[in-house]
């Protein structure tokens, strides 16, 4: 059965779909129609709407306006259309096999004899897409790494299941893939979209992108902004079309030459930190520096005892798992860390609370009339200014930060560096991590992991995005 | 690797069955006999019954206290309706089984916690039991008397029917289709939704099948036991947990094995009379249930530990 | 109306409609008894109540099943401590928190060292002190001294002195709850237990402590109901195993951890006492008023589910 790419019916067709949470408008009227063949490659910026996009295509989510059709007339939901969608976060059953998982999405597997078809359909499924995985169909998922995982849940994406995979919405799938890996995956994508499949691509790797990409939908604001053939596009036409936030003022880091005091900080994996200094941590996501970062902290603090002065703190990225006390209110929130420093005899002192609270709402600008209110009151940026404030306030000589300025807009940003370069000044230390270079680039000294390892240590000129890109990728790959 | 750790999951529970057997075998020689196993294993069909339908509650990340006030239920229905009017009886059995399909339903739909309703759902089971039989009494019916004490030759009837059940639930839960997809419910009920199954129904479906074993527990154990009050069974929701754990479950994940929860609750019964053996006084019957349940528990940690390592 | 947004309003409402509805029956006579009544074996549901709300504040999969094992345990030995010599009070006291800290330390032992979840190493636990119970107790029943017996018995001012020791001890894990840095520590780690530690909370020592405050709790519980009823029993503790987690969901306290009200405790525990009489009564069996306390504590957990939703 060969199948024409060109004119044949669009497999999903949307009309001005929009979708609003609440005064959010996430969607914000968007048409566009995926035909087989089709292979889109869907960018834009944090917020730009890529997930609800692609919750609406999926039948996720319902348009709040505008329709949504599926091609094959009849074809009621998004999952009789072929249409399947493999999330950034893993969505397998960790307690059963691999095979099995394959069950739990290929509802027509019956009979007496299912573990056998599912075996040999899984099987196929991931020697077709990866091959040489490696991959027993019989390990429970539990006991696969991240990227095994992975591939798993592409492979079951790319499966027949009992129908045909028409589109394939593919989630920033190669984020826990190595680069080996990843092409496999890119491969298989130009094959499946030769061979009269369609697939949505989404990733932060422009060059992805345009590996695969034969039309390319640039997002901002909920709307389509851009949308043309890929070849049209240059890297930097499409870094522009997204709205890229052009580093504004180039701070000069030599201003913030000036010496360090001792060192600090040393850990076995040969991080180090001086008085005073600002010590980034660099490199693609997921390469560890989350978890040295994890390792420090835990290594320096108790769970067993604190003491009243705090030789070390933590500002969280990621808000709901590490931050937010999502019951208190702003004021308990901020201050939890504090506490051993202002308690009398066990008692919070409650008008020193309350006094360190109204100072820190005024420096770090914290928008609210009542910081009684609770802390789920405020906006994303809102509620990490409050993380920033908890660590800040407890005067421990050491800030640990792990990407946190996740969904934080670009004003609140800069109130922030002004602060921790003044806070530096006055002698305390900060391991930054970062997942954007544009901050990396504000640090006196910067680390770049790779696997797990520190790959570079970059000084003063050298912290540049060509030399951390450089360092965090492995180059000996470009021969494969 | 990857198999010898699953080999190993089922391997503890195994062994400290067998270890236990072996010290009471020890103690006391005449207990190697079929009358002997059929007096130490005495209590175990219903205990098993119990504890597999616990399983079933945990095996969708819930836990159920009301499960001994509900074998107690069924005992009484036993004893009285099931005896007098087998009909109207085998009706109750029936509305009782629906009513835990109901309970599931109910506590998914309106994300209530499964503690606290399954806490209020043991006092209703507790009264309707108290209605039926305000004091102990009741009959058995004469066929699941008979059904009961049946003697197989070379087993005791009750390590038969053990490996029986314990089989036929593996197959259930282990290796059918729909089993499969109960216990993916428990890893990771958001992607089994997403894939298109009915959760609700699916939530429904692990609660009726707890009703079952529960009402299967609870006519066990009256054909045991002949006569039936409203307290018989109180002690089977903490037993039938630890059953489950003893067998290698684990409360969150889906993670329950079948055929382990079986072999655990024999651990327990067993262990009860392991210590009436010992010649130790019968105060510390309970006590050494708790201890070695902390024991497996103990082994069970360094077998992690060590696999983790390796 | 703020009032009606406090969760532990209903509980109160609950109390006083039960209250109400009994004294309608006889119409006025018998209301200051029933109220007597209500404090004083509200009381001992308040006392392990609190207890088991601190633990279920320290968030999901915590809770002491160990209650009623620990209540039987140190009355027993208390008592057998004391043997009825007159002024040893104090003795059997110091004996029976000293009981509790040893149960809390042991089950927070098996919980930290052995990382079983608590559910279980409670459960086991608990198997073990109802055998020290039972080995050391002899089916002999000990009687408390009388002057305790008079204090557990007695009143002050017309309310029941054990009633005076709950609410004390109310007001107490209220202070702690509010206004300590440990309280502070405590609903940070039954809101997020990972969030709490980057915080710099000891989450450990938080745990620990909770453990063994629950199990002083029931220790002090079981001694004064030992008191109270004349002697110790072996199943004296059995039904605050069920009523203790009961008084706090009906009671308003999140079962998710992070939120716990001690008023609520105290009006719930009327309402368990309260709810009973009020169907004897109304001549109401004893499986009726099962299932009803059934239906009661369910129908709260919807309603507070569902305003929780409508939030």
């Amino acid at each position: 059965m060969t199948r024409t790419p060109q004119g044949a019916p669009p497999i999903v067709t949307l009309t001005d779909a929009a979708k609003h949470f609440g005064p959010v408008r996430a969607l914000n009227g968007v048409s566009l129609s995926i035909a087989p063949g089709d292979c889109i490659g869907l960018v834009g910026h944090n917020g730009a709407g890529k997930s609800t996009l692609v919750n609406v295509i999926n039948g996720g989510l319902a348009p709040s306006s505008g329709t949504v059709e599926f091609a094959p007339a009849g074809a009621q939901t998004a999952l009789e259309a072929g249409i399947r969608s493999v999330f950034q976060e893993l969505s397998l059953c960790p307690n059963l096999t691999v095979a099995e998982n394959l069950r739990i999405s290929h509802t027509g597997l019956r009979g007496f004899n299912w573990r056998k078809a599912a075996r040999t359909e899984m099987a196929q499924a991931l020697d077709t897409v990866f091959p040489g995985h490696g991959i027993s169909t019989d390990a429970p998922v539990d006991t696969l790494s991240i990227a095994e995982r992975q591939m798993v849940e592409i492979a079951i994406g790319f499966a027949p299941r009992g129908a045909q995979a028409r589109l394939v919405i593919l989630d920033e799938p190669t984020s826990s893939l190595d680069a080996g890996i990843a092409r496999q995956l890119l491969d298989h994508i130009v094959r499946f979209c030769a061979s009269g499949g369609a697939v949505v691509f989404i990733s932060h790797m422009l060059g992805e992108i345009f590996d695969v990409a034969t039309r390319i939908v640039v997002l901002k604001d909920g709307r389509v902004v851009e949308q043309r053939a890929a070849a049209d596009f240059t890297r930097q036409g499409l870094v522009d079309a997204m709205g890229h936030v052009a580093p504004e003022q180039a701070d000069a880091p030599a201003v913030r030459a000036h010496a360090h005091g001792a060192e600090v900080l040393r850990s076995p994996e040969g991080l180090n930190a001086r008085a005073g200094e600002i010590v980034g941590l660099s490199g693609l996501a997921g390469h560890g520096q989350a978890e040295a970062l994890a390792r420090i902290y835990f290594g320096a603090t108790s769970s067993w005892r604190t003491p009243r002065a705090a030789p070390m703190v933590f500002v969280a990225g990621d808000r709901t798992r590490d931050g937010v006390l999502p019951l208190w209110s702003i004021l308990r929130n901020a201050t939890i860390s504090v506490l051993p420093q202002i308690a009398r005899r066990g008692f919070v002192d409650r008008d020193r609370e309350a006094g360190i609270m109204a100072e820190w709402k005024r420096r770090i600008g914290i928008r609210t009339d009542d910081v009684a209110n609770p802390i789920l009151s405020l906006s994303g940026g809102n509620q990490q200014k409050v993380l920033f404030a908890r660590a800040l306030a407890a005067s421990a000589p050491i800030v640990v930060m792990d990407d946190p300025m996740r969904g934080v807009d670009v004003g609140t940003k800069q109130d922030v560096y002004a602060m921790i370069r003044d806070e530096a000044a006055g002698g305390r230390t900060f391991l930054w991590y970062s997942t954007e270079t544009e901050e990396v680039c504000q640090c006196d000294r910067v680390f770049v992991f790779r696997d797990g390892a520190i790959s570079a240590e970059l000084t003063g000129a050298d912290i540049t995005e060509e030399k951390i890109l450089e360092a965090s990728f492995e180059m000996t790959e470009a021969g494969q | 690797m990857i198999r010898l750790f699953t080999r190993y999951r089922i391997l503890l529970p195994v062994v400290s069955l067998a270890l236990l057997l072996g010290a009471t075998f020890y103690m006391q020689p005449r207990a190697m006999s079929y009358f002997g196993l059929n007096l130490l294993f005495n209590l175990a069909v219903p205990i098993a019954l119990a504890t597999l339908a616990q399983m079933m509650i945990i095996m969708v990340n819930d836990i159920d206290l009301s499960l001994g006030a509900f074998v107690s239920l069924v005992a009484c229905v036993t004893a009285t309706w099931l005896n007098d009017a087998p009909l109207v009886g085998l009706l109750i059995l029936l509305v009782l089984v629906l009513a835990y399909a109901a309970m599931g339903a109910v506590i998914h739909m309106l994300d209530l916690p499964a503690i606290v309703v399954t806490l209020g759902m043991s006092f209703v089971w507790g009264g309707i039991a108290l209605f039926l039989l305000p004091s102990p009494g009741g009959v058995s019916p004469d066929w699941l008397r008979a059904l009961m004490t049946i003697k197989p030759p070379f087993v005791p009837m009750a390590v038969a029917a053990a490996v029986l059940i314990a089989a036929l639930t593996h197959l259930l839960i282990m290796r059918s289709g729909i089993g499969t997809v109960l216990r993916g419910v428990g890893g990771n009920a958001r992607s089994v939704g997403r894939a298109g199954w009915p959760v609700v129904r699916l939530k429904a479906l692990a609660y009726g099948l707890a009703g079952l074993f529960g009402v299967l527990a609870g006519m066990a154990l009256v054909g045991l036991t002949t006569s039936a009050d409203a307290n018989i069974a109180l002690r089977y929701t903490l037993l039938s947990v630890a059953g489950v754990i003893l067998g290698g479950g684990e409360f969150t994940g889906g993670k329950i094995s079948p055929v382990g929860a079986v072999i655990g609750a024999l651990t327990l019964a067993l262990a009860a009379s392991f210590l009436s053996f010992l010649r130790l006084s019968p105060d510390w019957q309970v006590g050494a249930q708790g201890a070695i349940l902390i024991l497996v528990l103990t082994a069970r940690l360094l077998f992690t530990r060590r696999d983790a390592q390796a | 109306m703020k009032l009606l947004q406090k969760p532990w309003i209903w509980s109160w409402v609950a109390a006083v409609a039960a209250f109400g509805l009994t004294i309608a029956l006889t119409q006025g006579r018998g209301a200051s008894e029933l109220g007597y009544a209500a404090l004083s074996f509200g009381a001992f549901a308040a006392i392990v109540g609190l207890g088991q709300m601190l633990v279920i504040t320290l968030g999901p999969g915590n809770i002491d099943l160990s209650i009623p094992a620990s209540m039987t345990l140190a009355a027993t030995l208390a008592l057998k401590a004391m043997g009825a010599e007159p002024g040893s009070a104090w003795l059997g006291l110091l004996v029976a928190l000293g009981v509790g800290l040893g149960t809390g330390l042991a089950n927070f032992a098996l919980i930290w060292a052995l990382r079983l979840p608590p559910i279980i190493a409670t459960l086991a636990a608990s198997l073990v002190y109802q055998s020290i119970a039972i080995w050391s107790n002899r089916g002999l029943r000990i009687k408390p001294p009388e002057a305790l017996a008079d204090f557990a018995t007695g009143r002050m001012a017309g309310v029941p002195n054990v009633a005076i020791v709950a609410v004390v001890l109310a007001a107490l894990v209220w202070l702690v709850l509010e206004r300590t840095i440990w309280g502070r520590w405590l609903l940070a780690c039954g809101q997020n237990l990972r969030a709490a530690r980057l915080a710099g909370v000891p989450v450990e020592a938080v745990r620990a402590a909770t453990y063994v405050a629950v199990a002083v709790f029931a220790s002090l519980a079981g001694y004064l109901l030992a008191s109270f009823s004349g002697g110790a029993a072996l199943n004296m503790g059995s039904e605050y195993l069920l009523m203790s987690i009961a008084v706090v969901v009906i009671g308003g306290t999140s079962i998710a951890g992070g939120m716990s009200n001690v008023p609520g405790v105290w009006g719930a525990s009327l309402f368990m006492f309260l709810v009973v009489s009020m169907l004897n009564s109304y001549g109401a069996g004893a499986g009726v008023r099962m299932v009803l306390t059934g239906v009661i504590i369910i129908g709260i957990v919807i309603a507070a589910s569902t305003r929780r939703a409508r939030q």
